[in-house]
Formats: structure tokens, sequence, C-alpha cells
């Protein structure tokens, strides 16, 4: 079927062994037949072959390679879909011939325009790494350069890239360090969890610890110091200060506690966990205990993560989400309890206590095991209920189950070697249950007791010792082991009554089965029956067997992870993990924190990165009259043309309408709402109209398009806008430039306006434009900067500043402008045409605008969308155009073939594909509307 | 990160697999196999399980376990919330999440797994992103790819994916713009055998249907906001504005989805809707038990007790219970010795009870437990917290839209110690 022409022949067969794959069955004797289909236009087809592929390339490396040279294609295809998948597939199928391709490939995708593609770059990039742990110096540039983009889409890849392939390299995080934070939010869930463990373990490193101080009375004081520096100086110790990144740290994921995402919580509580000053540590404990109860497979990964840890009183408000429901799992129920035990201390010990009764008559026998013990480790923990504890659980031995009775028995047993003295009668009642309980710990730890405070119950110490050697040979081996305890013991305190039955019960012993009980004989033997032989050691066999033994400790069985990093899978496990980080221990001194200072402080807050989520109230009220473009980045792009219109429509509204009266400038219209907002836009329009005109006259060439770098809203008075002069650079020939026109709408004078803090793509440069002292109220001015685009529609970014205040803006050249016009003759142009072919060409079909079907209209057109020049053609079906790329110099060239009724045909060349893919898109546009 | 997927269904078998690295042997799972055949019950497989190589994290739902596989450190939970993911991702496509239905859909499911993972890092998992690169089957649909031949995978790369509201697809369009909102709210609790309360405490989500046209941008506000206690949100709200002014404003996702989650905890705030009066009693000796339940509704505001359902756990020792309910139908399995009361409706002049006897094992001494009774019941157009939407507006369009909401109550683990 796959030979079929038709492809849902093709598709259904394709299908089949999708669903065979997922089976587990074996497919690859169809390597072959499927690969042919690569291809393939139908795009299910082409998925479901990628399916296959990714699954079989690993073991039919030769026939894989058939399929690489499509997936080169797909690299250079216009669609950012298919420019994304072909990486992915490429990246994804493991043959480590291609590994320069893959290499390559992921260098140019990482330079994409399209997010998508960089992202998809991100992703590759682990992948080639663990094929070929060489390329790792490769790579790690590519991530560097990938970690200064600033979208949010590719951040959270990029650091999963970071972290698998040199997490050593913690220098690469450091100008990004702000950046990260403050994206964080607007990253998807995924993203952040990666980002956030990674910024853990980088504040680890880079900051001190904020409970430095913790003892010396520094702990409250420390907050303030964070608020008001003056009282610094009064601090008798060096007062810790927290470094501002570090609280911009905390601030930022502070929010996504409150996310819907599990990972995401934990991954915020465990970075306050390690990072925040122990007073803060609190507010971790109300979305843990909301995790808790959503899913019960969270509550043991979470509360095996917590519980030891806990922090006392961090989880004592909630202690009643901790209660034990009878149908939770067993599991469930067991940790829960550890919780209980955990946070029981003098003032809720009653309440505990109560729950606990309860739960004792479950029917759930592991579960009531589990609680006598917890009772155990409470009553030794506080010291005032242990006497209550002690008559509950002997309460509890006449119990009829078995399972109760044993368990409450080794608990008493250890309670009682806190304060024998006291409990002499209690273990007179133990030793009556010897006869009915047949569990044999419980039985072994009642001959203990007996044997080891044998002088608290002389009496009756010797006749259960009696009772015991009658039915000896039938008892478990533990049994029997304390049973030959109790007879040393015994024999030792009270050898008149017992010497004989001491005797029998080693004779017994010494013929056992088990190996253990005869060597024990054997030894107790020679250590207490004195012999002729008997040497040193049998004085001191009262020493030995009679010793005070320190009462143990009652003991979670979840201590000792701390050393792992919370909520991670190796603290899970409490076993090192493959891959795992060691966190980092906190720093002696604080590293220097300026090399985090590539950006100005609070700036990319400010405009640069407005984030969806945390834009709040004033900005989105502030947008939302204006056509819901209130989710700033992207989505302003696309609907920047709309925003132009309703501006023009403002324009006119604003000339409709008569004069107008002075208002002063409120400057703090973000916080009105929509209505007023736009009236008050109307009343600066207005104000503005002179300067308008007048700049109209300076401005050289009309035509050309102007786009907006800052708009007088939120340039506070203060408009600029740009346009491509398509004249010259002369300071620097391989730059474009950019002429601006600043206009002052603001009452007030505006002075050194000038350009800081550049950011760029890798490669890119900016020639600033000298500072402008003086740009009076009213006035306007032009000047033009040069900006060395590399070649790429990448916007270069930089801070707009005047004397007061900073404004990030950005410019997006469109590909046309990114060339420069060359003069060819006709025959120079077919011979370069020639040596542009293949790859090179892309040529598209088209029907010409109604308005624009003479030749006049398309050249007018073509020259306006791009900057190239008129080649002189013989035939007047075809138009010619010429222009190179500002930076290398490549050649882009153009033609125009028309046909009848307006159809036509746009072939470019140019040996840069990206270039050539976008300029075809332009001039498409611009020839059909 | 995640290395494969095996989906294992409750008799043991791996009906499915998917490998994002290089394949892993589906031997891996046998040590699944043996965690699940130590655990007693089904939820009882511990969920983290180590093995020499790999690591197995798995996940039960709709009796079908969720096994991944994973080789490094991983968080844990970031493996879990993500096999849920995937678990909510099918039961939006397939409306079930069976193994049959993913049977019958198991290229779909291949293709969405193939999405949702890129070298086991989640890629796409926000279900209109999903839906937009792979349509979800419908019969409509299935019948003209039949015939036309045409496909259900999206040609174009979704928008979503590179705007900053990732989870809303643009270019929706409806006839009707409505906004349906669903306050849901949940009553845990656990009452002692006197009747008095140990802990109660609601769980409430707001579920919302939105289905309009363009990019809206909705604000909700509460008349009581301050009754919300912690809250989680869907990434679309925003959370400046929720902390400064206590108004959920967002732009929503593109049909149906969780918006927020809440709790209240603070006892006194929370009315426990009906009350039980128990006499459970096993006497020494005698083979026979009573059993006398009365229910009644308690706080409810006037409003209708609706759908009760009383269940409880009798202990191993009965044999079996002779009851004559007032109203409704009981069953009782001999065999779980699970025994359920299908009230229905609480008329509150003529209170449902359930008497009778229940027969013990002859010979077998008193259980020493008693059972605890587990109720759930509903109770419509009453949150029970007492939250209320004062209004929902919608800025960025310029229609009109349909707004409903609609309050709801149930019973989510309540139980009733006797």
């Amino acid at each position: 079927m796959l030979d079929s022409n038709k492809d849902a022949l093709k598709l259904e067969a394709m299908k089949r062994i999708v669903a065979m794959i997922a089976r587990g069955k074996n497919a690859s004797d169809l390597f072959p037949a499927v690969v042919k289909n690569v291809a393939c236009k139908n795009i299910e087809v082409k998925k479901l072959v990628y399916v296959y592929l990714v699954r079989y390339a690993e073991e039919q490396q030769d026939l894989a390679l058939l399929s690489i040279s499509t997936f080169q294609r797909g690299l250079k295809d216009p669609n950012q879909l298919i420019r994304a998948s072909a990486l992915r597939v490429l990246s994804s199928i493991r043959v480590t011939i291609i590994v320069p391709i893959m290499m390559l490939a992921i260098k140019e995708a990482a330079s994409d325009m399209s997010p998508y593609v960089r992202k998809t770059a991100a992703h590759a990039i682990p992948k080639l790494y663990s094929l070929d742990p060489e390329q790792k110096d490769q790579l790690i540039e590519v991530i560097e350069k990938l970690l200064a983009d600033k979208t949010t889409l590719v951040a959270g890849s990029v650091v999963m890239a970071f972290e698998e392939v040199c997490p050593e390299r913690i220098d690469l995080i450091h100008k990004n360090y702000r950046k990260l934070c403050n994206l964080l939010i607007d990253v998807e869930e995924w993203g952040q969890v990666v980002i956030i463990n990674m910024l853990t373990r980088y504040a680890r490193t880079q900051f001190l610890n904020p409970n430095i101080n913790e003892g010396g009375g520094g702990d409250k004081t420390f907050y303030c110091s964070d608020e008001d520096e003056d009282e610094d100086e009064e601090k008798e110790k060096q007062p810790y200060v927290m470094d501002p990144d570090h609280r911009l740290l905390l601030r930022n994921t502070k929010p996504l506690l409150q996310s819907r995402n599990a990972a995401v919580v934990m991954a915020v509580a465990q970075l306050y966990f390690h990072l925040a000053p122990k007073a803060e540590v609190g507010v971790i404990a109300k979305a843990l205990v909301r995790l808790l109860r959503k899913i019960c497979q969270f509550i043991s990964i979470i509360l095996n993560n917590f519980l030891f840890r806990l922090l006392q009183g961090m989880f004592e408000p909630y202690l009643k989400s901790f209660y034990i429901r009878s149908t939770d799992p067993t599991q469930i129920k067991i940790l829960k309890l550890e919780v209980l035990t955990n946070l029981a201390n003098e003032t809720n010990i009653s309440t505990i206590l109560r729950e606990f009764q309860t739960y004792i008559k479950s029917m759930d026998k592991d579960f009531v095991a589990a609680t006598i013990q917890a009772i155990g480790r409470c009553a030794t923990n506080i010291g005032e209920v242990r006497d209550t504890c002690l008559n509950g659980l002997v309460q509890l031995l006449s119990n009829r189950d078995e399972l109760v009775v044993a368990e409450s028995v080794v608990v008493i047993k250890k309670l009682l070697q806190m304060q024998p003295e006291k409990h002499s009668d209690i273990i007179k009642h133990m030793a009556k249950l010897t006869d009915n309980i047949q569990v044999p710990m419980a039985r072994a730890s009642i001959l203990w007791l007996i044997g080891e405070y044998c002088e608290h119950v002389p009496k009756i110490a010797p006749d259960v010792l009696r009772k015991m050697a009658k039915s000896f040979t039938n008892e478990e081996d533990i049994v029997k082991l304390q049973i030959i305890n109790l007879a040393a013991k015994l024999y030792l305190t009270n050898s008149k009554q017992t010497k004989l039955l001491t005797q029998y019960v080693l004779n017994l012993a010494k013929y056992d089965q088990n190996y253990d009980i005869r060597d024990r004989a054997r030894f107790i033997r020679q250590l207490i029956v004195p012999t002729e032989k008997s040497g040193a050691l049998s004085k001191y066999a009262k020493k030995l067997f009679l010793a005070l033994k320190p009462a143990p400790v009652l003991e979670s069985p979840f201590k000792d992870r701390d050393h792992f990093q919370l909520g991670s899978l190796s603290h899970l496990l409490n076993a090192k993990a493959g891959g795992y980080q060691e966190l980092p221990d906190w720093p002696e001194s604080a590293p220097d924190p300026s090399v985090r200072n590539v950006e100005v402080k609070e700036s990319v807050r400010a405009v640069g990165t407005v984030t969806y989520r945390d834009t709040g109230a004033p900005r989105a009220q502030q947008t939302e009259g204006s056509r819901g473009c209130s989710f700033p980045r992207a989505v302003e792009q696309s609907s920047e043309d709309d925003r132009k219109r309703d501006r023009k429509i403002k324009e006119q509204k604003s000339n409709s309408e008569s004069e107008s009266d002075e208002d002063s400038e409120s400057e703090s219209s973000q916080s009105e709402s929509s209505d007023t907002e736009s009236e008050v836009e109307v009343k600066k329009k207005k104000k503005v109209r002179h300067p308008d005109v007048s700049f109209q006259t300076i401005a050289p060439s009309s035509a050309l398009k102007n786009y907006e770098l800052l708009h007088r809203i939120t340039g506070e008075g203060l408009s600029v806008e740009y346009c491509f002069s398509r004249q010259a650079f002369s300071p620097d020939a391989n730059m474009v430039a950019v002429q601006m026109h600043f206009t002052n709408n603001a009452t007030s004078d505006t002075k050194n306006l000038h350009i800081e803090d550049v950011k760029l793509q890798s490669g890119m440069r900016v020639k600033e434009f000298a500072e402008i002292e003086l740009l009076p109220a009213g006035e306007a001015t032009t000047a033009v900067m040069g900006v060395d685009f590399c070649d790429s529609t990448q916007a270069a970014n930089f801070q707009l500043c005047t004397h007061t205040r900073k404004f990030f803006v950005s410019i997006q050249p469109p590909v046309g402008e990114l060339m420069r016009p060359v003069f060819l003759t006709e025959n120079e142009f077919k011979k370069e045409q020639s040596q542009l072919m293949g790859m090179n060409e892309i040529s598209e079909n088209l029907t010409l605008d109604a308005k624009c079907r003479n030749e006049h209209a398309i050249v007018q057109r073509v020259t306006t969308a791009a900057n190239l020049s008129r080649v002189p053609c013989g035939s007047d079906k075809e138009c010619r155009f010429a222009g190179k790329t500002v930076t290398s110099g490549s050649l882009v060239l153009a033609t125009v073939a028309t046909k009848d009724e307006g159809a036509a045909q746009l072939t470019v060349n140019c040996e840069k594909m990206v270039i050539g893919t976008m300029l075809v898109k332009d001039l498409l546009l611009a020839l059909t509307q | 990160m995640i290395h494969s997927l095996f989906l294992v269904n409750a008799s043991g078998d791996i009906f499915l697999e998917k490998h994002w690295k290089s394949v892993v042997s589906r031997s891996v799972c046998d040590y699944f196999f043996e965690a699940q055949e130590r655990a007693t019950e089904p939820e009882n497989v511990p969920p983290v399980i180590s093995t020499p190589h790999h690591y197995l994290i798995s996940v039960l739902r709709h009796r079908i376990y969720f096994v991944a596989v994973i080789q490094s450190e991983v968080p844990p939970l970031f493996v879990i919330e993500f096999l849920h993911r995937v678990v909510d991702t099918f039961q939006d496509y397939f409306g079930v999440c069976t193994e049959a239905a993913i049977k019958d859909n198991v290229v779909v499911v291949y293709e969405l797994l193939e999405e949702m993972l890129d070298n086991g890092f989640p890629l796409a998992t926000e279900s209109n992103i999903l839906k937009e690169l792979i349509k979800p089957p419908t019969i409509l649909r299935t019948m003209v790819n039949t015939i036309t031949g045409s496909t259900n995978v999206g040609e174009q790369l979704p928008t979503g994916q590179l705007s900053v509201v990732p989870w809303r697809r643009t270019g929706v369009k409806y006839t009707n713009n409505e906004a349906y909102f669903d306050v849901v709210e949940e009553i845990d609790a656990i009452i002692d055998k006197s009747g008095s309360t140990i802990t109660a405490e609601i769980q409430g989500v707001i579920d919302a249907c939105v289905k309009l046209t363009g990019m809206p941008d909705l604000t909700l506000s509460f008349m009581n906001p301050r009754l919300l206690d912690d809250v989680s949100f869907h990434p679309c709200v925003r959370f400046k504005r929720w902390e400064a002014e206590r108004i959920l404003s967002f732009i929503p996702p593109d049909g149906n989805f969780r918006l927020l989650s809440y709790h209240v905890s603070s006892q006194n705030l929370v009315a426990i809707p009906v009350y039980v009066k128990h006499n459970i009693t096993f006497r020494e000796g005698s083979s026979q038990g009573r059993f006398d339940l009365t229910l009644g509704p308690k706080q409810t505001m006037g409003k209708a007790v609706e759908a009760v359902l009383v269940s409880s756990q009798l202990p191993r020792g009965v044999l079996n219970a002779n009851l004559n309910p007032s109203q409704g139908t009981y069953t009782f399995d001999p065999v779980t010795k699970l025994l359920t009361w299908d009230v229905g409706k609480i008329n509150p002049q003529k209170l449902p009870s359930l008497k009778g006897t229940m027969s013990l094992q002859a010979g077998a001494s008193k259980p020493d437990e008693n059972p605890t009774i587990n109720i759930q019941l509903k109770i419509q157009q009453m949150a029970i917290s007492g939250l209320k939407v004062n209004r929902l507006d919608m800025y960025g369009e310029k229609y009109k839209p349909f707004k409903g909401i609609k309050y709801m109550t149930k019973a989510g683990k309540f139980q009733v110690r006797t």
C-alpha cells in the first residue's frame, strides 16, 4: 500500500504501522518502503513517517541517510512549522554520521527569526550532545547565544539544554540572571520548573546565606536592613544585607506558588526552602498543603520530601488537613501519620492522641501497627504525655488482635526502657501475656524486658523462664535467643532458683538446628557457668549482661535525607540518581555581584519585556480601549498595523474637532480608565499637529514608510518615529541608516537624548547618533543612526534615555531594507542568476492587484517594498531588480514576469535562503494588495 | 527527562509504548509488575520505583497505569504532573480515557504524545494548541476524512505557540458568544461519633466554558473574595491584579478549562449540610448486630439535598445485613462487606432512615472496630461557603456575550465515624 500513489492508502498503511509500533511489535522490515514516503506531500503521512523514522533510524542507519536530504530541504522551508519539525526529526534520528549536519542545522536554527524554531534548536542541543559529547564546546556556544534570547518561548528549553550539557558553566548565567528572573512568570510551566531548579543552584553559589546571622539576634534586623539601609551602620556585627538580585529571585518566584502545576509549586517550595531566610519559608506551607489535597500520589511524594524537615510551626496550622480518612490507601495513611507525629508538641498532643485512638480501631492492621509506633514516638518526644501513652498502650495489650498487642509490646518495651523503676506492674502484666501472645517479635520483647528488669519482678521471672523452657523447642529463633538471654541473666542474678533451668535451656539450645542459637548457647555457657578453665571473662559476665542499656531513641524512618536537593528524585529515593547536581553550599563571601550587571537595574521590567501576567491592572486597562492588544510583545507586532490605522482614525477625529483647551499634561495617563484615556489622547494629538506638519518638510523622502519607535503616551510626551532612509550610512558602509524623528509633545524640555545599553544578537552592531542636548517643548528634530543587522531581521533593542527617563525600544527591519541597490546590465543579471539556481531560487505564481498591472506600478511597488534597483531589460513582460545585502554583500535578484490577465511569476535568487524566502513573501504582499 | 511511556491495563498487559529517546525494552516493566504484586490494593503501588538502570514513575488513572521511564535526575512531581496532563488530554480528546478508547485512536494518541514531548521534555501541553495541531476525532470528521482523504493534522503552526497568550488560539469565531462558569464546592469533613466536627474544609473550583469570538479580556469579581483562602490559578489569570484588587482578570483559553481552584479552611465558615444519627452495635455473644441510621438536613439554606449516597465498609465478621430503608434502595456486597444505600433526595418532613439487623459469623467474637460512614450528596444552586460572583465584564471585543453562572455543592471526602 505504501507504494500506492494515493495518499489515502498510504495514510492507512502508515496508521497500521504506527499501531504496530505502539503495541511494541517490530516493524523494522518495512523501513525501506516507509522511508520512500518521507517526501510525501500529505502532512499526516509525513508526520507518521517521522514517527516511524525516529523509532527505527538507529537500527537502520544506512537507510535512514536516504531521508536526510528531505530534512535539509525542510530546514529551508519558509513555513516555520516545517522548519521546526524538520529540525526536530533530524535531531531525533540518532545516527552518528550526520552529527556535522545536525550541528550546522542547530547553529542556523539558533539564529532563526522564528522563536519557535529557536526553541526547537534548544531542544535539539541535548539530543546532539547525547549522541556525540565531543561537540560540547560548540554546543555551549549555541547555548550561550540562545540564553541571551529574550522570548519566553525559548527560555525554558534553553535552560533545559544548559542543565543537560553544561550545568557547571554557571558563568553563562550571570548575564542572563535578571532576565530569567523577570521572564520566569511567563515561561510555560515545564520551563519554569527547570529554570527554578537551575536558579536555586545558581543562587547557592552566588549569594550569601540569609540565615547566617541566625541566633545572633540578627534574625529580625536583617529584614529592616533590606528596606532602610540607614540602619545598617548601627548594627554591631556585620549585618547581612540581602543581595537585591537574591531578593528579586524570591520575589519573582513567589506568585508561582499559586500555579496549578504541582511541579512548579514544588520547585518554588524547594527554592524557598533552600534560599529564603527562615522567617519567609512559611509561605510555602499553604501551597504545599494545597498540593497534598489534590491527588493521593502527590501526597506521598511531597510528604516524603518534607517530612523529616518539617520546620516546627510551618505546617502546624494545617494539622487537621493531615487527619486520616478510612478510605485513604495504606501508604498515605502511614505518611500522614508520620506528619502528625512530627507535628505533635505539648499544645496539640492531646488532640493528636485522641485522633490516634480512633485510628487504633481501624480495620487496616498495618495502619494500626504504625499508629502504635507513632504513639510511642510521641511519648518519647513529649515527656508529659508519656504516662498517658503508656497507659493507653497497656490497655491495648488486652486487645484481641494479636498484631496490635504485639506492636504495643514492642513499643512499651522501648518506652519502659527509659524509666523502668516506676513500671514494675506493667512488666508483671506483660509477663502474664506470654501465655497468650504468639507473635514472635512481641514474645521476644517481653522476655527481654523481664530479663532486663528481673530485679523488679523477682518472683515472676523464674516462673516465666520455666514456662519458656517447656515450650523452647517450638519457639521461633528470635524467641529462643531471648530465652537464652533471659536464662543467662537470671542465672547471674538469681542462680539459686534458676540454675537447673538455665542448664536445661542451654542443653536444648545446644542441639538446635539453627547455628546462631547453638553458638549463642555455647558462648553463654562458657561465660556464665563457672568451670575450672573459665577465663577472666566470666568475672565480667554480670557486667556484660546487666549493664545499663541506654534508652533507645525512637526515630522516624524518614531521617537523614537532608543532603539532597528537596523535591528531586534523588531525594525521594534517598540515593543519588544519575545526573544529579549537588546543591552547592553557601559561599563564604559573596562573589562579585557586578557580573550580573549587564542591564541597568529595574529596566528590564520597565518596558523591555512587558510580561503578560505581570502587567496587572493599569497596563491592561490602558490598552483595552484600543482594540484589546493588551498582551504586548508578539501580538503587538501583528497588530501594529491595526494600531496605526487606529491612530489615523483618531487623528481625523481630532481634525474635525475645533479648538482645544490647553490642559496641563497628565503624566499619569496610565491609570486613567480607557474612556478618559482616549480623550486625553485626542487632546494630545491636537497639540502635536503643528510640529507634525513642520517636520514633514524636513523629512527627506515622505514616500518612505514611517515606523513608530516610541508612542507619545508611553514616552510621556516624547514621540519618536523612524524610517529607513535608504541612504548610505557614511561612517560604516555595512550599516543600514535609520533616520529618527523626535518630537517633544510635552510641556517641559527634554534634555540629553541619547542611546544606552544596546542589546543585540551576536554579530550585530549599532552606531549611535550623537547626543541631542536639548529638545524644547513642542519642537522636533531628526537624527540618523546606523545599524548593522547582520542580514537578519532580528530586532535591535536599546534604551532611549532622556535626562529623566529611560525607554526600552526596538527597531526591527523589514527584509527589504536589508539590501542596497546595485546596478547590473542585463547580461550580468542573467549570468548571476544562472549561478543562483536550484536551492537558491524561489519562485511563486501570483495574481497581480488590479491597480498594479502596468510596468510602472510594479516597479514602484517592488522598490517601495525592497531597496532594489531596476535592471534594464529587453522584454516588457519582465521586470528585473537587483540588490546586495548590506552586511555580507550577497546578491539579491528579483524578477517579475507578467502574463495574461494579471497572472505573474515572481522569482527571487539569493544566496541567503532566509532572506530570499522572506523577500518573496514581502514582495508578494506588495504586488497583490 | 522522560525516556519512554508504557500504558499498562488492569490485567497487567502493556498495550501501548512510546519512546522519545533510544528504545527501552519493555522488560523494564517487570519491576513495576513486581511492585504491583506486592501492593495489596491498586493505589498502593509506589509512585516511584527504582530499578538498576532506570526509574519508573507511575500514575494510576481510570484503571490504567501510566508508567514513565526515566534515566536521570528529574523532579518526580514534574513527571507525575505531566502524566496527569497526558491523561487529561486524552480525556479531552476521546471523552473517556479507557483502554478501548486509546486502542481505537492509537494513531491520534501517538501523534499527541509526539507533540507533547520532545526528547523527553514537554513541548506543547496546552489543549488549545494541541487541538490546532491535531484535531480531535469526531464522527463527522472521520467520515469526511475517509471520503476526501483529508487529514486531521493541522498544517499551520498554532498561533498560540508564538504569542504571549499561548493558551488561546487566534481567530476563534462563534455565532453564539457564551461564557459559563460553574462554581463547584466539595466539602471534606470528618465528623466524630458524637456528631461534632473534627475537621471540615471546602475545596472549590471554578470551571469555565468560554466560547467567545476573538480575543476577549474578561474580569470576574466576587462579592466576598476574602473568603478564598488559598487559590491556584490557570496560567491565564493575572496575579498582580488579583493581589491588588482581588479581581480575576484574564484572557480565557477557548473551550473548557479550570479557571481557579480555591480552598476555604476556617472551620466556622464551613457549614455541614447533613447530620447523621447512627446506632451501630454488636452484642457480645450473640450473632446479631443492630444497624440504625437516620439522615437529616442541617444547614442548607433551604436548598434540597439531592443524590445522597451512603456507603459504609462493615467489619469483616458481618455475614449479611437485613435492613429496611424508609426510602431508596440498599445493597450489601457480602464479599467486600460494602454497604451502599442510595437515598436520593432528603425530604425534611420525612427523614430517610435505614434500620435492621446484621448477622455475624457464628461464634466469632464481636468486631472491635466500628465502620465509618461515607456520604455523597449534591446541593444545586448553592455554594456552601457562600461565595458569590459579583459580575463578569468583557473588554476588547464589541459584541455582548451571554453569561451564565452555576453553583453547586458536593460532598467530597465526607466521613462520619461511628
